[in-house]
C-alpha cells in the first residue's frame, strides 16, 4: 500500500507532536513551601511524602518564612551582621519552634495541637522530615530568602537531598511536573 | 473476592500500620511492597479510616490488584496482589 505524500507528512507531524507532549511532563510534584507555620509545613510534608509513596518524584522549593524551619537548632551561622543576628533571633529556629497559623494563642494553641497530634498518632514535623529524607524527597532552598533572613548554609539541617538554588531551578522543575503546588 | 475467600488467603507479607495516621499506612504499604515479588500478596492492617479509600486508589495508580477489605473490631485488613 502506498500512502500519499501529504498523508505521510501529516502522520509524521502528529507523531512529533505526541512525542513532545509525552516527554513534556513527568510523574513529578513540584511544591513551593512559602509559609513558616507548623500547620502549613505539616500539610506540605504530608502531601510530599504521600506523593513519594505514589512513586512520584518530589521536589520542594523552600522559600521565605519556610526557610526558618530548616535551621538546625544545634548549629550556628558564622559572620552575621547586626540585622542578620536580629532576624535570626526573631524567627523560629527549626521545626520544633514553628507556630500554628491560627489559634496560636501565645504558643498555647501550638502546644495543644502537638499533644493532640501525638494522641491521634500523627507524625511530628521532625518525623516527617526524616521520612521524607528516607523516601527520597528533594529539598531546594531559595538562596535569596536565605540571604534576606541572614541564614547561612552551615546552620541548616542535615538532609541528604538538599541544594541551595534560585527560582530558575523551581521553574524548570515545575515545568516538567504534572502537579505543582504553593503552600 | 468475598470476605471468606480473603480470610483464607495466605499473604506473603503483612504490614502492620495500626496506630499510624495519614500518610503512615500509605508509606508502610510502599515500604512493604518492596519486600515481595510480582504476583505475591500483601496484607495491610490499618486503623485509619481513610486508608480504605486511599489504598485502592494507590493500587490503581501502581497497577497492583486490590483484592478487598476484611473488617475487624478496631481495624481493617486490606489485601492486594503486586503487579
Amino acid at each position: 500500500m502506498t500512502m500519499s505524500k501529504e498523508f505521510e507528512d501529516q502522520l509524521k507531524e502528529l507523531q512529533a507532536r505526541v512525542n513532545k507532549l509525552e516527554s513534556g511532563t513527568k510523574d513529578q510534584l513540584s511544591m513551593v513551601v512559602f509559609s513558616g507555620n507548623l500547620d502549613k509545613i505539616l500539610a506540605a510534608m504530608i502531601i510530599a511524602t504521600g506523593a513519594a509513596a505514589y512513586d512520584m518524584k518530589v521536589k520542594l522549593f523552600f522559600t521565605f518564612w519556610a526557610t526558618a524551619a530548616l535551621r538546625d537548632p544545634k548549629k550556628k551561622g558564622k559572620g552575621k551582621n547586626f540585622m542578620e543576628k536580629m532576624f535570626g533571633m526573631m524567627l523560629p529556629k527549626g521545626t520544633g519552634k514553628v507556630k500554628l497559623s491560627n489559634m496560636n494563642m501565645c504558643g498555647m494553641g501550638t502546644s495543644m495541637i502537638k499533644s493532640i497530634m501525638k494522641k491521634h498518632k500523627v507524625a511530628s514535623l521532625e518525623e516527617m522530615f526524616k521520612t521524607a529524607a528516607e523516601i527520597g524527597v528533594e529539598i531546594n532552598i531559595c538562596e535569596m530568602s536565605m540571604n534576606l533572613m541572614g541564614f547561612k548554609k552551615e546552620e541548616m539541617i542535615d538532609y541528604p537531598n538538599m541544594t541551595v538554588c534560585g527560582v530558575a531551578t523551581f521553574l524548570s522543575d515545575a515545568q516538567e511536573s504534572k502537579v505543582q503546588l504553593f503552600i | 473476592m468475598t470476605t471468606e475467600e480473603l480470610k483464607n488467603l495466605k499473604p506473603d507479607t503483612i504490614v502492620d500500620a495500626r496506630g499510624t495516621a495519614c500518610p503512615g499506612p500509605l508509606l508502610a504499604a510502599k515500604k512493604g511492597i518492596g519486600d515481595i515479588n510480582s504476583g505475591q500478596i500483601m496484607e495491610i492492617y490499618s486503623s485509619d479510616e481513610g486508608t480504605k479509600v486511599d489504598i485502592p486508589k494507590w493500587c490503581q495508580k501502581m497497577t497492583h490488584e486490590f483484592l478487598g477489605i476484611v473488617e475487624e473490631d478496631s481495624y481493617s485488613r486490606l489485601f492486594l496482589r503486586k503487579a
